[in-house]
């Protein structure tokens, strides 16, 4: 039997919508096969390339893969290290050898490298059975973030955020002047030099995420920036 | 003095903005609408400041007065704090802050002289009503005290009386009476204080840092009603006198949203 | 004399007005609001949660934990004392049991997927309307599921089988059985089916086929609710 598609490439599809019928197409993220037809189990945008479709998901949360580079905040310290939490329903752990090279005595106050409160940026290393997860802080750029906050995005959207090769969020840095890193988990930490240029940041990082589907966005952020922009220093 | 978030939103305050860009003695949007359980509750009212939701409902019973207040009837307030409503709750009976947010919204409606509660006395000694304000918070975004009492007052205007047939209720048959209402509005403002700043309203991630609160009911006729400080920072008596003149300020505001 | 006419005017197959919204509770990580005529539901996903104690995991995917509540105002009579009921434990759990065939929780092993029902306003049909928010919520939440679950309150009134009955319905009393029915319409197959008072065999059949009929149009407007949010901006 010839294979059918059932839908359209970026059409809004629903958890349990029928995208495709007979063996030609191939079950990508967020599909099921059930015999003959091709089942979405999210919220999303159908992705068709050949024979290969995915639903891209337009909501939902983070779940931890190894090698994500996620920002987070330390929610306890022991003497043998941190507890991090990141959006996940358990801490990660951050062991001290994990930190640096150099060698940390025993009786060492850790606070004064990362304290409570405080945002990173760090590696996943390692996830054993969802609950125990380890994460590092050697790396290039993995570090402590400082004084910022944290918006919260779906993590399907991060990419759209990053844009090609950094492209998005370079030109958000350049037209609000704000301080801005984007983890895998869906945390940015955000910080400007004023109230106005983190609104701004934070209205279009929204804009983003509410818009990411519909084609043109990186035209539309930017002509979206200049006219804020323009507003602000009253042109 | 070491939370990252902290620093940065107080840098933010000593600017004169709370994170969200308002002023520091400003509320975020407010609205609200009342009968949204009309089919149910003999009154009910739905109040949102921000992204923070609270519903709350009014059912009425008939029951035997207090042996010290024979001639009055009763008020109830019972609010649930549950998990529907944010992540840092959880399931089971009432703790100690619903518990004390229940108690501060009987403080102001009670001593607020809002509810006239000898006209709820149907037979002196045997039968009065006795009102319950039952307090849901939808979605906790901060600053649930003024939220709450702000729907539970909405729901106490918006409530009637039900038939009594034969000596029963006849709950799907309000009548046109409202309750025995004070004309004057009492109403409350928190007033927080993180550092030197003096801020109301915060969200809930502002919340989780602020020093010390001080919620305060004010009649119509500026007089306070009702006082809870809460947090673990002690106040100077300058401080509370700053906060209750901010309080009186905003409560008129609150009142002009209201009428 | 039977009970030819219903109270509300409306025919046996119909409906009441139903609306559905998703991203009603900001805090959690998916929610909705389901109404069917005056019955209100709003549910709330918060998605993985840690699970302790320990003996509760499974490490092979997540637990799913439904809790309904009526919210003390929301009843029919008198105030619902606050706090779980027999009945409404009883409800949490079949709740679970209808959602819990289209929802796959592998990843979320070792944790809990906690639903949260309440009822802020009811006319009969609770548990239904508190499915149907509840899968949108689901949905909503991002948890993986293969189909919606829709869900309706059928009734035997005396010979007549009503779709989707109120509370005047259900209080009839020469004769009524109250059925709720939920259904994976996808995959054709039925999760939930609890039932009170006399019923039929043949009775049983009609109601099962009039509850697909008005799943089906349930379903439609569920699909809806979860297409507005991306839709409204498509039209920009």
């Amino acid at each position: 039997m010839a294979g059918r598609l059932l839908i359209e490439d970026k059409e809004v599809v629903i958890p349990g919508q029928e995208l495709a019928e007979g063996m030609d197409y191939l079950p990508g993220g967020n599909i099921i096969r059930e015999g003959e037809k091709l089942i979405s189990v999210k919220l999303g945008l159908v992705n068709v390339s050949n024979r290969l479709l995915k639903v891209i998901p337009l909501v939902g949360g983070y779940s931890p893969k190894k090698g994500d580079m996620v920002i987070g905040r330390i929610s306890s310290i022991s003497s043998m290290g941190w507890r991090v939490n990141f959006g996940w329903a358990y801490d990660a752990g951050l062991s001290v050898r994990d930190c640096f090279d150099r060698f940390i005595e025993k009786d060492e106050d850790l606070t004064k490298y990362y304290n409570y409160g405080d945002y990173i940026i760090t590696l996943i290393t390692n996830i054993m059975g969802n609950k125990i997860i380890d994460i590092s802080m050697k790396g290039t750029g993995l570090r402590k973030l400082g004084p910022g906050r944290i918006l919260k995005i779906c993590p399907a959207k991060v990419p759209r955020v990053i844009g090609k090769q950094g492209s998005m969020i370079q030109m958000i840095k350049e037209y609000t002047n704000c301080r801005l890193l984007v983890g895998q988990n869906g945390f940015i930490w955000l910080s400007g030099n004023n109230i106005e240029d983190e609104l701004l940041a934070i209205k279009v990082i929204k804009k983003i995420e509410d818009e990411s589907h519909i084609s043109g966005l990186t035209d539309r952020i930017k002509e979206y920036l200049e006219g804020e922009v323009g507003i602000k220093n009253g042109l | 003095m070491n939370d990252s978030f902290k620093d940065h939103a107080l840098n933010l305050f000593s600017t004169g903005f709370h994170i969200d860009g308002r002023k520091l003695d400003e509320y975020r949007e407010i609205s609200y609408e009342t009968g949204i359980s009309n089919q149910s509750a003999e009154g009910s009212a739905r109040v949102k400041i921000g992204m923070t939701e609270v519903v709350v409902g009014i059912k009425m019973e008939i029951g035997e007065p207090f042996p010290d207040r024979l001639d009055e009837g009763g008020i109830i307030v019972n609010a649930e704090l549950k998990p529907f409503s944010s992540w840092k709750y959880d399931s089971g009976p009432p703790g100690i802050n619903a518990i004390e947010l229940s108690r501060l919204v009987d403080r102001v409606i009670r001593e607020g002289k809002y509810l006239d509660l000898k006209k709820l006395c149907i037979e002196e000694g045997k039968r009065v009503w006795i009102v319950f304000i039952d307090i849901y918070p939808i979605n906790d975004a901060g600053n649930l005290f003024d939220a709450s009492i702000l729907a539970s007052l909405l729901a106490l205007r918006d409530a009637k009386f039900p038939h009594i047939k034969n000596d029963r209720i006849e709950y799907k048959n309000l009548s046109d009476e409202s309750l025995p209402l004070s004309k004057k509005i009492p109403l409350s403002c928190t007033v927080f204080i993180c550092e030197e700043n003096i801020i109301i309203d915060p969200d809930s991630d502002e919340e989780n840092f602020i020093d010390a609160r001080l919620t305060i009911g004010i009649t119509e006729d500026n007089v306070i009603c009702a006082l809870q400080k809460g947090g673990m920072t002690p106040l100077t008596a300058e401080e509370i006198d700053k906060m209750v003149d901010l309080a009186m300020k905003k409560t008129k505001e609150l009142r002009e949203i209201i009428k | 004399m039977g009970y030819e006419k219903r109270y509300d005017g409306r025919k046996f197959d119909e409906l009441r007005p139903m609306s559905a919204r998703i991203g009603v509770v900001p805090n959690s990580s998916g929610s909705a609001i389901f109404q069917m005529g005056k019955t209100v539901a709003i549910a709330a996903v918060y998605a993985p949660k840690l699970l302790f104690p320990q003996f509760l995991q499974d490490d092979e995917k997540g637990v799913l934990r439904c809790e309904y509540n009526l919210m003390s105002f929301s009843g029919s009579g008198e105030r619902v004392r606050p706090g779980p009921s027999r009945r409404s434990k009883e409800i949490s759990m079949v709740t679970e049991k209808a959602l819990l065939p289209v929802l796959n929780l592998k990843e979320y092993s070792n944790c809990a997927v906690d639903v949260y029902i309440e009822l802020i306003q009811t006319d009969a049909g609770t548990r239904c309307a508190g499915i149907c928010a509840a899968s949108l919520a689901l949905a909503d939440a991002g948890i993986p599921m293969n189909d919606l679950i829709s869900a309706v309150a059928i009734g035997r009134i005396e010979n007549k089988i009503a779709l989707d009955v109120t509370k005047k319905e259900e209080d009839y009393e020469n004769g009524m059985a109250d059925i709720a029915i939920a259904y994976s319409l996808r995959l054709n197959k039925i999760t939930l089916l609890q039932s009170d008072g006399d019923l039929g065999r043949d009775e049983l059949q009609d109601a099962i086929k009039l509850a697909k009929i008005g799943c089906e149009k349930i379903r439609d407007v569920q699909i809806k609710a979860l297409k507005a949010k991306f839709e409204v901006i498509k039209d920009e």
